[in-house]
């Protein structure tokens, strides 16, 4: 196995659920602030853009796109779909520790889950389309 | 209409994450440096599959906040979730992506603890 190019995949991996991970609890942050609720109106969503909370989590969302295409370019989407699965888990914990919210034991099991799938889909190659195996 | 939403979210992720898949895998190893941002911009812009994969996104986008809006949370995430199922057959009969009995179940897996994690 390429050593170098599989700590690449896992390094897009771990920017993706970063950025999506804080993204969306920018977003959660700076909407829940907001003194109107956003309704069918596009310009109470272009309004809520201007919060720098909003702002902020819509950029990191957008590097989160381009990382994850990048990720796509190296990595089989079968093996990108499980294994970035880890974010729901992340936002699980960040919804604890910023935003208070309750963690049960339900969700600690279904992190269990996530953490097993994913260790054994890493185990699997990242990359066995033809234009890989080509190389 | 809240399955139409739930087909609409799990089609337009599907097809997005597809074309996306097969589109940047012919245009090779992408980077998210300075000039890798740029570069995948551009690509989003002059590759038509790309392009079509934002359109889909934006759909399931649209689709997904309708369905959380009439739908509690806890149906929402896991009727969702079947994208992860859909996809994984999509990549092995269409982008002929090697899905071993290891990969499939390790999908299980992760299926089984997002539809745990939204009740």
């Amino acid at each position: 196995m390429d050593q170098p190019r599989t700590a690449r995949t896992y390094l897009l991996v771990l920017l993706f659920i970063g950025l999506r991970g804080f993204g969306n609890l920018l977003l959660a942050f700076g909407t829940k602030h907001l003194p109107a609720v956003l309704g069918v109106h596009p310009a109470a969503y272009l309004q809520a853009m201007l919060d720098p909370a909003v702002a902020a989590g819509i950029a990191m969302l957008i590097f989160a796109l381009f990382t994850r295409m990048a990720l796509l370019s190296v990595a089989d989407l079968s093996f990108v779909l499980p294994v970035t699965a880890v974010g729901y888990v992340l936002a699980e914990v960040l919804g604890k520790v910023f935003l208070h919210e309750e963690v049960t034991a339900i969700r600690w099991l279904a992190a269990f889950l996530i953490f097993a799938g994913v260790a054994v889909v890493g185990s699997t190659p990242q990359n066995t389309t033809k234009e890989a195996r080509t190389e | 209409m809240k399955w139409l939403l739930v087909a609409i979210t799990v089609v337009a992720t599907a097809l997005s994450d597809l074309l996306q898949s097969y589109e940047l895998k012919r245009a090779g190893e992408q980077s998210v440096g300075a000039r890798g941002i740029a570069r995948l911009a551009r690509l989003v812009v002059e590759r038509r599959y790309l392009i079509l994969s934002i359109v889909c996104l934006a759909f399931s986008f649209f689709a997904f906040m309708a369905l959380v809006q009439s739908q509690p949370l806890s149906f929402a995430v896991p009727a969702s979730a079947a994208s992860f199922i859909l996809e994984t057959i999509a990549a092995k009969l269409v982008l002929h992506e090697q899905v071993g009995p290891r990969r499939a179940a390790g999908t299980l897996l992760v299926l089984g603890g997002i539809v745990l994690l939204a009740r």
